[in-house]
């Protein structure tokens, strides 16, 4: 085997190898370099991985040696290559950002255990996208939630304890869900690998029969995911869980988590099921309302929020119906407008969730009125969230304009007029929620009791920048994410 | 004949409601946490009949000079390996809810959600 052959695994076990170091040396300094090496390491394990994919060809991995219908492989196309970047990209830029905000938010004690957690998080939602098996893929699901519902409840208020404890009810209600509806698959096959499970299907001929138990099995996968990535009306714990999560958190749970759920709901809508099937297509139809509620629904919220990080909760719950939108046309350009929608979208709510981690870091709290004369204040991080926000609403020359233009691109190609006007009435709503608090910040006059508030420190400001620049850089040159999510939009729809 | 033979199956989704409804229906924390353990006991039990086929026996080579009776027919091991897997799953995500509760009850004085969220409202 060459030593590329193992990149799959190390890409998992590298965060969890390092998570019991962080608990081990109980010193916070040493436990934040762990994790930040262990999130650059696997970060650079990601883009030898994508570099693999692109230029020889898919990965395999047999865990232990065992063929693949029976043992555990782990397989990377350019799908999970891509989710790869986005996850293990967006934990390189948390870490260095963490230090100073973990050490203000959480107590020294739990600062070792927090870094631990976050990394068996991290370890978590890359062994989702790695694994090419269907349990496999629950367990790593678990262990990515449990460590997320932990790490939630750590935040500084004590209503973060009960967003933590609704999370937990309403994952794990989604999670086992989620088992049912892969125990019902085996059942019908035998077989819990997921290219297994797609030839199976075939080779009996359950797909074409109306099948009751492989509706029910898609039924249940379907809520379930729905619930771990909060499409509307299944959003409940979101707004919450991101609220009163240390700033750290939301902004690694933000950009992350909920796309981990939306790569499994691809995998098991167009790689299982495959595309063209009626099944496949009712599902699109299904899914296509609650998206569309999603863009309008959470976009109208968001506007009468007055805690920010909650109105950019609410924004994220819309942004997901774009993303899912996305995914309901079942075309090669909807796919990749879905796809790519992750990436962008990850690059501006990681951005626009560090702003408010520096702005709670600075002020202490994220509410519309401690904004009023932040412009002049905290100038450079004011000015990289107008950038974010200009990114979100889909301005051209940013990254949020790339995917909204695939988005429209993709409706018109099946003639969906009605679709591409909510499509843009939600950017306009989100102009106007994204404008509030830009009308604060510059144009009304400071508090006039008001205690000396300087600019961010630089450990906070560089990983923000990083990601204002890559914002406007993949929304002038978007080659290398598009191309990756094209192929991977074709891979979905070629089926196997 | 075919709904009482299921009766394995009857009794999971029966589980499965008496569980979804404790966890919608009740305010107290640690009932609601009841609630889903029950919820996701009936789907070892789902599990649990998939792999079970009637008059067969555990998967084990058995000597044939020692049992010479035709025992051939085995039932799939593999389901019952996956439910171990998740009932730790279940017992960590307990566990997680459960010092939760324990950490609303310090910081809030009840496990009551009503009285919880009337706590809240009132700051």
């Amino acid at each position: 085997m060459t030593p590329s052959a193992h990149l799959p695994i190390i890409q998992v076990i590298i965060p969890l190898l390092a998570a019991p170091l962080c608990i081990i040396f109980r010193s916070k300094s040493v436990a934040w370099s762990v994790a930040l090496c262990a999130a650059w390491t696997s970060f650079a394990v990601s883009i030898l991985i994508a570099v693999h994919v692109s230029t020889i060809g898919s990965l395999g991995y047999d865990i232990g040696g065992w063929p693949a219908p029976w043992g555990i492989s782990y397989y990377i196309d350019y799908l999970n290559a891509f989710v790869l970047l986005i996850v293990s990209g967006i934990c390189a830029l948390a870490l260095p950002y963490a230090r100073l905000s973990v050490a203000q938010e959480i107590d020294s004690q739990s600062q070792p255990y927090f870094y631990s957690l976050l990394l068996v998080c991290f370890a978590g939602l890359l062994g989702i996208t790695v694994t090419g098996d269907a349990f496999n893929m629950y367990v790593f699901l678990e262990l990515s939630s449990l460590s997320a519902y932990a790490l939630i409840g750590m935040g500084p208020r004590r209503r973060a304890l009960t967003a933590a404890y609704q999370y937990l009810v309403m994952g794990t209600i989604g999670a086992t869900f989620i088992l049912i509806g892969i125990g019902l698959l085996y059942s019908l096959t035998g077989t819990l690998n997921i290219h297994d499970l797609a030839h199976q299907l075939r080779v009996n001929d359950i797909l074409s029969s109306d099948n009751r138990t492989l509706l029910t099995a898609f039924a249940f996968l379907t809520v379930g995911l729905s619930l771990k990535m909060a499409l509307f009306p299944l959003h409940l714990w979101l707004p919450n869980a991101y609220t009163y999560a240390p700033s750290v958190v939301t902004i690694f749970l933000a950009a992350t988590a909920t796309k981990v759920a939306i790569y499994m709901l691809l995998r098991f809508c167009f790689c299982i099921i495959g595309n063209g099937t009626i099944l496949q297509m009712t599902f699109g139809k299904i899914i296509l309302i609650p998206s569309l509620s999603a863009i309008i629904v959470a976009s109208i919220v968001a506007i009468f929020q007055y805690d920010i990080k909650r109105m950019l909760a609410y924004s994220s719950i819309a942004q997901i119906g774009y993303m899912i939108l996305g995914l309901s046309f079942a075309t090669t350009t909807g796919l990749t407008a879905g796809i790519l929608h992750m990436f962008n979208h990850a690059l501006m709510k990681g951005l626009l969730f560090m702003v408010m981690g520096a702005i709670s870091y600075r002020v202490g709290s994220v509410y519309l009125s401690d904004f009023r004369g932040l412009g002049k204040k905290m100038p450079w991080t004011m000015v990289a969230f107008v950038l974010g926000g200009l990114s979100l609403m889909g301005v051209p020359l940013t990254a949020g304009f790339i995917s909204k233009w695939y988005l429209i691109k993709a409706a018109l190609e099946i003639g969906w007029w009605d679709i591409v006007i909510l499509i843009l009435l939600g950017s306009l709503l989100a102009v106007i929620y994204i404008w509030r608090v830009v009308e604060t910040a510059y144009f009304n006059p400071a508090q006039e009791i008001e205690q000396e508030t300087g600019e961010a420190p630089l450990s906070l400001m560089i990983p923000m920048w990083i990601l204002v620049i890559a914002n406007i850089y993949f929304g002038i040159d978007s080659s290398i994410p598009l191309n990756l999510a094209h192929q991977a939009a074709k891979i979905l729809m070629g089926g196997l | 004949m075919s709904w009482i033979g299921h009766y394995n199956y009857w009794a999971a989704i029966v589980l499965m409601m008496l569980g979804f409804y404790v966890v919608i229906s009740r305010g107290n924390l640690i009932k609601k946490l009841i609630g889903l353990n029950i919820f996701s006991t009936s789907v070892f039990l789902l599990y649990i009949s998939m792999g079970k086929i009637k008059d067969a026996t555990a998967p084990i080579l058995v000597d044939s000079t020692l049992a010479p009776t035709t025992v051939q027919v085995y039932s799939n091991p593999l389901p019952h390996v996956l439910i171990l897997t998740a009932i730790v799953v279940g017992v960590a995500t307990t566990a997680v809810g459960l010092a939760l509760t324990v950490r609303i009850h310090e910081r809030y004085g009840t496990i009551e959600e009503d009285e919880i969220r009337a706590k809240d409202d009132s700051l």
